[in-house]
């Protein structure tokens, strides 16, 4: 088994509020291999975008990393001073968000967004700049590249906006892309059309994808491995296939209850009744405990780690002894 | 030309139209002009037939469309005070008011902008909080009082600069300019401070605002993901989508720079158009009123018109023409 | 739920529910910023001590500046008492006909606020009703009352003012020009501020128009107007108050600098403004303390209202912070 590209451990996030301490993100710990795509699938406010930003560095006060290490090719990442860690970013860590609408700045031509991009990473001259970026929107699969390179972003849908924010995260060929709800904000007829675009790409360029969804079906179309979040913590990890037809802990097999597919036969739709709590009133013990069906005495007192059952890790105490 | 731009070309010469009513009213029934031209001794046949000369007897209609025809050609009567063309009078004076409102503007965008990107950027760092009270405390100063306290500290105490008039002019065709001598430069500081003072501080925290405004857009987000510099984050991004607003308001705040040199023209007793109008409002020179307000207003409306073009220019959501976007992913 | 319930919201008496609405602030978040804003403090007591002083200038002025027969021609120019040639009769000294300068502050504060509050009820009625009756006619009347704020805002307030009684002054005949002087100065700036009352209120009032309680009133013939003012003021207080309150700066300003002007308050009877314009004359001849003492209550009290109005602004809306 190879290196892994990114190690986070530990990782914790917390919030200094006027009310107190909140903890976002809570003692969790994943691996990200060298050209995967690894999947993080949770409710809102699960603690799935602020382990993207932590990742990238740009978690937003008064957000902080609390505890815990981020590792790139083994290399602390987590504490670098803001100068390295901006050269980081776009070379060796990009980023997609949620909505291609607001990501480009509307007062530039995509071709100048680009060119910037490019120049800040590499010693090219405006004119390779240039000619990179082309062939980039083509990558991207933008019709008339050398025409539409100099338009601005408002005279393209959000489909094709979303494939130059693509092209804008790959510019500068970095090893990890953290894809933070990528089609959340488009027509579902286009959703697929991007994830494709995106897997294939990360595929030709040899680039690990973490993908952030709250949507499953993307999740199980993509994913190499997937990470299933739950009121800040890793509560299932394991390889996509696994996690789909064979899921462990209560919340996941939920979760995998509301894929709607063709080709299985689904009896019935698992409802998880209630929510996620807020984070100022997370349960003791595991967090799921008053919304699972198979709850007893120990989900309340302790908190489960996660423990190998089959090919997943779990972190539920229905598989306590089991391990 | 964007349908916008001839919907606000369409308004402005309704707001001139309205402006020129007023004046209109003002000239012709605010006192009795006829009165005011001629002596006691005057006879009521005379000042008949100069009512009937004037044309102050007929319809409404007729004497306000004969206003703006006038008004449109330059001709404002003759002034009560001065018993000279209003014209020629407003010649004179305007050189001194628009340079001065000229230097004033430039002041204030040249200090006020950095200003307020710096305290937007570094917002609870020192220096920000010093300019922001500074700030607060220019707004709360009104026009006159920094007027004086300037020619309390550097003419009465210290000497350095002249209290009054606008020094040495030298005259380039009909345009006379303080601003190729020294006297005319110095005299030229003190009221283009105070006349810029309050525009500064209102652009410096307008784009303070929306640097904040700005730097938590997405795109901003998604710029720094990119790993670009902070240089080029925060001026080449950040900057420029500050500028819609901020033209805006530079725009608005240009024409009060025209209304607001009155009072700086009578602090320093500059010898510019607002200065005139205060004597005509003292001295009751309706003719020197009217054509104030109409010029005033139409300084605005050029502004504004301007202000109109310039978004065209910075906002490329405007300029496109949208039957070119298409290509659906 | 039904006409019964909406109905009886419109019998509860306007100022029973005004005081809810203060009580409500009292206990939430708006106090606790209060408390916490040592600044805002600061400025609500020096606005308070101003407005104090100036209600109680007859009784605590050490000199009654519009008595000619107290003054004493031979104290002219008198210094501060604390400079050579100073008087300790005269704290901050005296103007050129012998009146104590700080004696006329505080009389001159009296009429700069007297107007000021004058002039911001007038912009404030006029505004409130137009937005109220735009608000809810709608159609041409809403165009034009709108067109008209569109256009005036586009001009600054201190023109408009100073337009306004330039116009007013031709106007009235001479002999009333003294007496009529301040209800002019006041109708001029309440003229040039009503705007923004307005288009608050408006937006306002087109919002509860197509309410249930409205209807239902004017079923059992409440007349519409009635119920709009019963409802929507209670609701428009907040954003009025602090609109109100920047504007009392504003009107204090624009005062001031009219007087200055020499258009505003007459001599005899002088507010800041006027001080400030008749000691600017002896800022030349180095007796500074007849402007700069004024200049200094002025820039003051104008500074306070305005920090009491920014955290009003941000306690009150927080959308605008």
């Amino acid at each position: 088994m190879s290196e892994p590209l990114l190690n986070v451990a530990h990782l914790r996030i917390e919030f200094n509020t006027r009310r107190g301490t909140l903890v976002a993100v809570d003692d969790i710990s994943f691996d990200v291999m060298p050209g995967e795509v690894f999947g993080v699938v949770g409710e809102s406010g699960a603690g799935k975008s602020l382990t993207g930003q932590a990742i990238i560095g740009l978690l937003e006060p008064p957000g902080r990393i609390a505890a815990g290490e981020i590792r790139l090719d083994g290399r602390r990442i987590d504490n670098l001073p803001y100068g390295q860690m901006r050269r980081l970013r776009g070379r060796q860590i990009g980023m997609i968000f949620q909505d291609p609408l607001t990501s480009l700045n509307p007062l530039y031509t995509v071709g100048r967004q680009l060119v910037e991009t490019i120049q800040t990473h590499t010693s090219m001259n405006h004119e390779e700049a240039r000619r990179r970026a082309v062939a980039l929107l083509e990558d991207v699969g933008i019709p008339a590249a050398d025409k539409r390179i100099d338009h601005y972003p408002h005279q393209f849908s959000g489909g094709m906006r979303q494939r130059v924010v693509i092209a804008l995260a790959l510019c500068a060929n970095p090893r990890l892309v953290i894809a933070d709800e990528p089609t959340t904000a488009l027509d579902v007829s286009i959703q697929a059309q991007i994830i494709l675009l995106l897997k294939q790409l990360c595929e030709q360029y040899d680039t690990a994808v973490i993908l952030i969804t709250h949507d499953m079906g993307v999740i199980a179309e993509i994913s190499d491995r997937v990470a299933v979040m739950y009121a800040g913590r890793i509560v299932e990890i394991g390889g996509v296939r696994e996690v789909v037809k064979n899921a462990r802990h209560p919340y996941a097999r939920g979760l995998m209850g509301a894929i709607p597919s063709l080709h299985r036969r689904v009896e019935k739709l698992n409802q998880i009744d209630g929510s996620m709590p807020r984070l100022t009133e997370i349960p003791s013990g595991c967090a799921f405990h008053p919304r699972c069906p198979q709850a007893f005495e120990r989900c309340r007192r302790e908190r489960p780690d996660l423990v190998r059952v089959g090919e997943s890790q779990v972190a539920c105490w229905l598989y306590g002894r089991t391990s | 030309m964007p349908a916008f731009i001839i919907r606000r070309l369409a308004q402005s010469v309704f707001v001139m139209l309205v402006v020129a009513m007023v004046a209109f009213l003002m000239f012709n029934y605010v006192g009795d002009p006829v009165h005011q031209m001629v002596g006691i001794e005057t006879s009521m046949q005379e000042r008949e037939a100069l009512r009937e000369a004037l044309g102050l007897n007929d319809p409404p209609l007729v004497q306000f469309a004969r206003f703006v025809g006038h008004a449109v050609q330059g001709k404002f009567g003759l002034s009560y005070q001065y018993k000279r063309p209003v014209a020629e009078l407003f010649e004179e004076r305007l050189p001194a008011t628009l340079e001065l409102s000229l230097v004033a503007a430039l002041f204030s965008l040249v200090i006020g902008i950095p200003m307020g990107v710096y305290t937007g950027l570094h917002r609870s760092g020192f220096l920000s909080r010093i300019f922001m009270t500074f700030s607060l405390i220019g707004i709360s100063l009104p026009t006159f009082l920094i007027g004086i306290l300037l020619i309390f500290v550097f003419a009465v105490i210290l000497g350095w600069l002249p209290s009054y008039g606008r020094g040495e002019v030298v005259a380039i065709g009909g345009w006379t300019t303080g601003l190729l001598t020294i006297s005319g430069l110095k005299a030229l500081i003190m009221p283009a401070i105070t006349l810029g003072m309050f525009q500064l501080t209102l652009i410096m925290r307008l784009i303070r605002s929306e640097m904040l405004e700005v730097l938590r857009t997405d795109y901003i987000k998604f710029a720094r993901a990119r790993g670009l510099t902070d240089r080029a984050i925060n001026f080449g991004h950040a900057l420029k989508n500050t500028l819609v607003p901020v033209i805006t308001i530079t725009g608005l705040q240009i024409g009060s720079i025209i209304a607001f040199a009155i009072i700086t023209e009578t602090v320093f007793q500059w010898p510019g158009m607002g200065l005139l109008f205060l004597q005509a409002i003292h001295n009751v020179d309706i003719p020197i009123m009217s054509a104030y307000l109409i010029l005033v207003a139409f300084f605005f409306v050029v502004i504004n018109l301007i202000v109109d073009i310039l978004y065209y220019v910075v906002d490329p959501r405007l300029r496109v023409d949208m039957g070119k976007a298409g290509g659906h992913g | 739920m039904g006409k019964p319930a909406s109905l009886q919201a419109v019998h509860i008496p306007l100022h029973r529910r005004a005081i809810d609405a203060l009580r409500r602030a009292a206990d939430g978040d708006v106090f606790y910023s209060f408390i916490h804003s040592p600044v805002t403090v600061a400025a609500t007591a020096v606005t308070l001590l101003i407005i104090l002083s100036a209600v109680l200038a007859p009784w605590i002025a050490p000199q009654d500046p519009f008595d000619m027969a107290s003054l004493d021609l031979m104290d002219a120019h008198t210094p501060p008492s604390w400079m050579a040639d100073g008087n300790p009769k005269y704290l901050l000294g005296t103007d050129d006909q012998g009146r104590d300068v700080l004696s006329t502050i505080l009389y001159g504060s009296r009429i700069s606020l007297e107007v000021g509050f004058l002039s911001v009820i007038f912009s404030m009625v006029l505004g409130v009703g137009l937005g109220i009756v735009s608000g809810y006619a709608g159609g041409w009347l809403d165009a034009v009352i709108m067109r008209i704020a569109e256009i005036q805002i586009s001009f600054p307030a201190i023109l408009i003012a100073l337009l306004t009684d330039g116009i007013l002054r031709t106007v009235i005949p001479e002999a009333r020009a003294e007496e009529l002087a301040l209800t002019v100065l006041i109708f001029s700036i309440g003229i040039s501020g009503w705007v923004q009352y307005a288009r608050t209120v408006r937006s306002s009032t087109m919002v509860e128009r197509n309410r249930e309680y409205v209807q239902a009133a004017r079923v059992i013939g409440i007349h519409p107007v009635k119920i709009m003012l019963r409802h929507i003021l209670p609701n428009v207080m907040g954003p009025v108050l602090v609109i109100a309150t920047i504007h009392l700066a504003v009107a204090i300003i624009t005062e001031a600098t009219l007087s200055f002007l020499g258009v505003g308050v007459p001599p005899t009877e002088p507010s800041l403004g006027t001080l400030i314009r008749i000691g600017n004359d002896y800022l030349f001849s180095g007796e500074w303390w007849i402007t700069i003492f004024p200049s200094a209550a002025l820039a003051i009290l104008v500074l306070a209202v305005n920090l009491l109005g920014d955290w009003m602004r941000d306690a009150l809306n927080p959308k605008l912070r």
